[in-house]
């Protein structure tokens, strides 16, 4: 096994993770106005944005579902329990005591057993439910003769409240364990350049070095 | 599996995906943009050439001593026409409510105004399409010559009824003091002149009736007022000169002298044809209900935004009057929004009396108090009161048994969001008080009118009398006893229709504490209501937080301690 600074995460992948940064902010401010938390924004104009916003978002999740699956980046997400608790523990534990972080990131498994978890939860509950809500929300209109059309708008926008609210902690945990480690500018510089350290076995560096040489960069 | 990665990971691949997510963003955002705006315009009020000129009719060219006479000439040829008009509402001043089975009409209902006609007869059948109703419960005359052709098709401007005088006009002899009942001092009226000069009902026909009811401009209704002869864009859209410049019939369309529109039975859709098809018609073309979406259909806000779906979203849910008549009583003319009868009486130095403590926006004083009618406070550009409403009004009748403890509903407007007919909808909210029977706990009917009576309130200011004799001229069923009750009356908003600039904004609603804050029972986003999910949502978002803190701050402290 060899450490190398290995291009993980393509370009595809840092757009998709950006764009949906941004639309996830956008879809939480207009979202908040929307539900009357504050006004900064007028009430038309939040839903305009929301609504576009949410459109784009289901776009772009579309292409990223093609990608996940036609590359295969979709095995970064299947949840493992090998070694899930030593990283429970280092959180809970080892991380005061000045421990090193127990996970090595290897080429096809770059997340650690409970980043993949969460992440995947994110993926197949939250996003599904918020969406699933949201575009029951906006096409109430197709579906407003059905009995108790207006308990069943309530419902719809109160599971995607909650799924927003869910999505809110996710981001807050998701940004504070930047912090965690060396540095927050070591953890985000992966999703901007694209190379990350990563534990290769011979094979796999022979082959990036033969065939896709731009994705390895000098060791360090 | 690196043959994939390899495809799918390189610069080519991004470029591509990328492109295409571009591209189908741009055709969401197209989707989102189909359909064109809907234009409803049209100009409705000139008269349209007729294929009679009346100066030629020889029925006419002569002197007419009094209303009826013209009204026998006009049926030497349109033999119908009375008919007509006497199996309308214009005429019989009855209603039986084809929903709730109700008798209502002016011959039945109670109000928190005047109260009631019966007993009141000159003074409010001055107003009556007809000539000579002295006795309600008489009902209207019968003469074929006692309907007043001319009050609706006089095109002079010059004709019109004498305020106390059960309908008939000002001919001969005029008294100096006569008033007519647009408050305007009584002239004689050339009624050759009047009958060769008739045409189609123009505002200055309808209005002279409609715009005074309550007995003074705007008194009653609060969005049919003087204003409305020649109104500004601002105060309506659709009779504005500048604007549709439409009379009132081009709405309230009739056939054989009956016309749509019924505030007991208000209709918020389009007739069957149209209803829930977003069909509109242009003005003038066949329509049997007089609303909004006769002309504009279901659908009339532009398709082309988000905002603009989202508006058409709202028509089956919120009346078109909701956002579009965001207030009242414009263009200077004040209505009556608080009527206290349980003050009226007082006198000074044994003589009734009266104080001026509104002044309205054309700079008229009007009356605060009066010794004839008690305390009344007026409202100008009044925000509307807003109710759910399925169109069928319920009046408190003089048999109907009512709660004294609370405030009194004159009449009801019943409607919640679980009935799929129901509308938000903006009301005037009349805020009354007025006489009731102590003992049977009812409304009742007052003889306030007589100026030569020893019952008439506005004479002899004694309420047992003018109470006794109103519930005996109705034949109602009185104890003797009375008090004064709080009432409410809802008066349904739909006339003085902003321009679509003016008309509310989301945030008007969809914001803490927006204008319909006081409706509960349905979801609406914006209001910031705490539900739920709220509260689990915050428990989450909370616990995240404290543990993110906690765990940021065991960190520092166990980097410390090592």
């Amino acid at each position: 096994m060899t450490e190398r600074l290995v291009k993980i995460y393509p370009r595809f992948e840092r757009f998709w993770h950006w764009s949906q940064a941004l639309l996830i902010f956008t879809l939480f401010f207009t979202g908040t106005a929307l539900h009357g938390l504050h006004a900064l924004i007028p009430f038309g104009a939040a839903v305009t944005f929301h609504t576009f916003g949410a459109l784009l978002l289901v776009v772009l999740w579309i292409f990223a579902i093609f990608w996940h699956l036609t590359t295969g980046h979709w095995r970064h997400y299947v949840p493992s329990a090998d070694g899930l608790l030593r990283v429970i523990r280092f959180y809970a534990i080892g991380i005061f005591k000045g421990e090193h972080h127990p996970y090595r990131k290897a080429y096809w498994r770059k997340h650690n057993p409970l980043q993949a978890i969460a992440y995947l939860a994110l993926k197949v509950v939250l996003f599904p439910v918020i969406w699933i809500t949201g575009i029951a929300y906006l096409t109430y209109n197709f579906w407003e003769h059905v009995p108790d059309a207006g308990l069943w708008l309530e419902i719809v926008a109160n599971l995607h409240l909650l799924a927003a609210y869910a999505i809110i902690s996710f981001v807050t945990i998701h940004v504070y364990l930047l912090t965690t480690g060396h540095s927050f500018s070591e953890h985000l510089r992966p999703m901007i350049s694209g190379y990350d350290v990563v534990d290769l076995s011979q094979a796999e560096e022979a082959y990036l070095a033969s065939d896709e040489p731009e994705r390895l960069q000098r060791a360090e | 599996m690196f043959e994939k990665a390899k495809l799918f990971g390189g610069r080519k691949a991004f470029g591509a995906i990328a492109l295409a997510f571009c591209a189908l963003a741009a055709v969401t955002a197209g989707l989102v943009g189909i359909a064109g705006a809907q234009d409803v315009s049209g100009n409705a009020a000139a008269q349209p050439a007729s294929t009679a000129n009346h100066e030629l009719f020889e029925a006419l060219k002569r002197r007419f001593e009094s209303g009826p006479e013209v009204t026998a000439a006009c049926l030497s040829c349109h033999t119908e026409a009375s008919k007509q008009v006497m199996s309308s509402i214009h005429w019989t001043w009855s209603y039986e409510h084809p929903v709730t089975g109700q008798k209502l009409g002016k011959s039945e209902v109670i109000n928190s105004f005047c109260g009631n006609v019966a007993s009141n007869e000159p003074r409010c059948t001055s107003c009556h399409a007809g000539y000579g109703w002295t006795d309600m419960k008489a009902g209207p005359p019968k003469d074929p010559s006692a309907v007043d052709c001319l009050i609706c098709h006089d095109q002079t401007g010059k004709y019109s009824k004498i305020a106390t005088a059960a309908g008939h006009v000002a001919v001969g002899e005029v008294s100096a003091k006569a008033k007519t009942i647009t408050g305007a001092s009584a002239e004689p009226v050339d009624l050759s002149k009047a009958a060769m000069s008739v045409g189609l009902p123009g505002r200055e026909n309808c209005g002279q009736c409609h715009f005074y009811g309550g007995g003074g401009d705007n008194v009653k209704h609060g969005d049919l007022s003087s204003a409305l002869f020649d109104p500004s864009r601002h105060v309506d859209v659709h009779m504005a000169g500048d604007g549709a410049n439409m009379t009132c019939s081009a709405c309230h369309v009739s056939e054989s002298h009956h016309w749509a529109g019924s505030r007991y039975n208000v209709n918020a859709a389009g007739d069957e044809t149209s209803r829930g098809h977003g069909m509109q018609r242009k003005p003038g073309e066949r329509r049997d209900v007089a609303s909004c979406e006769s002309c504009h259909g279901a659908t009339p806000h532009p398709a082309t935004s988000v905002v603009g779906i989202k508006l058409n979203d709202h028509t089956d849910r919120v009346a078109c009057q909701t956002c579009h008549i965001p207030e009242f009583a414009k263009g200077g003319i004040a209505t009556k929004t608080k009527w206290d009868w349980s003050t009226a009486g007082k006198l000074r130095d044994g003589k009734p009396y009266g104080e001026e403590g509104y002044t309205q926006g054309d700079g008229r004083e009007l009356h605060t108090y009066l010794s004839t009618k008690g305390d009344f406070a007026w409202g100008e550009d009044v925000t509307p009161y807003y109710a759910w409403f399925a169109g069928q009004v319920i009046y408190t009748k003089a048999e109907d048994t009512i709660d004294p403890a609370a405030v009194v509903e004159v009449n009801r407007i019943p409607g919640s969001p679980d009935d799929p007919n129901a509308r938000i909808w903006p009301f005037k909210r009349m805020v009354g008080r007025q006489a009731y029977d102590s003992k049977l706990n009812r409304l009742v009917m007052s003889n306030v009118f007589g100026p030569d009576t020893d019952t008439a309130f506005w004479t002899n200011f004694d309420w047992a009398k003018a109470i006794a004799a109103g519930m005996k001229a109705a034949g109602k069923e009185y104890s003797g006893e009375f008090g004064f009750v709080d009432t409410y009356m809802y008066w349904p908003i739909t006339h003085m229709v902003a321009p679509r600039e003016e008309a509310l904004k989301c945030d008007s609603c969809h914001a803490p504490q927006g204008r319909l804050a006081g409706l509960g029972g349905f979801y609406m986003p914006g209001r910031g209501d705490w539900g739920i999910a709220d509260k689990l949502g915050i428990v989450m978002l909370l616990a995240a937080i404290a543990g993110v803190l906690g765990h940021a701050a065991l960190r520092l402290f166990s980097k410390r301690g090592s």
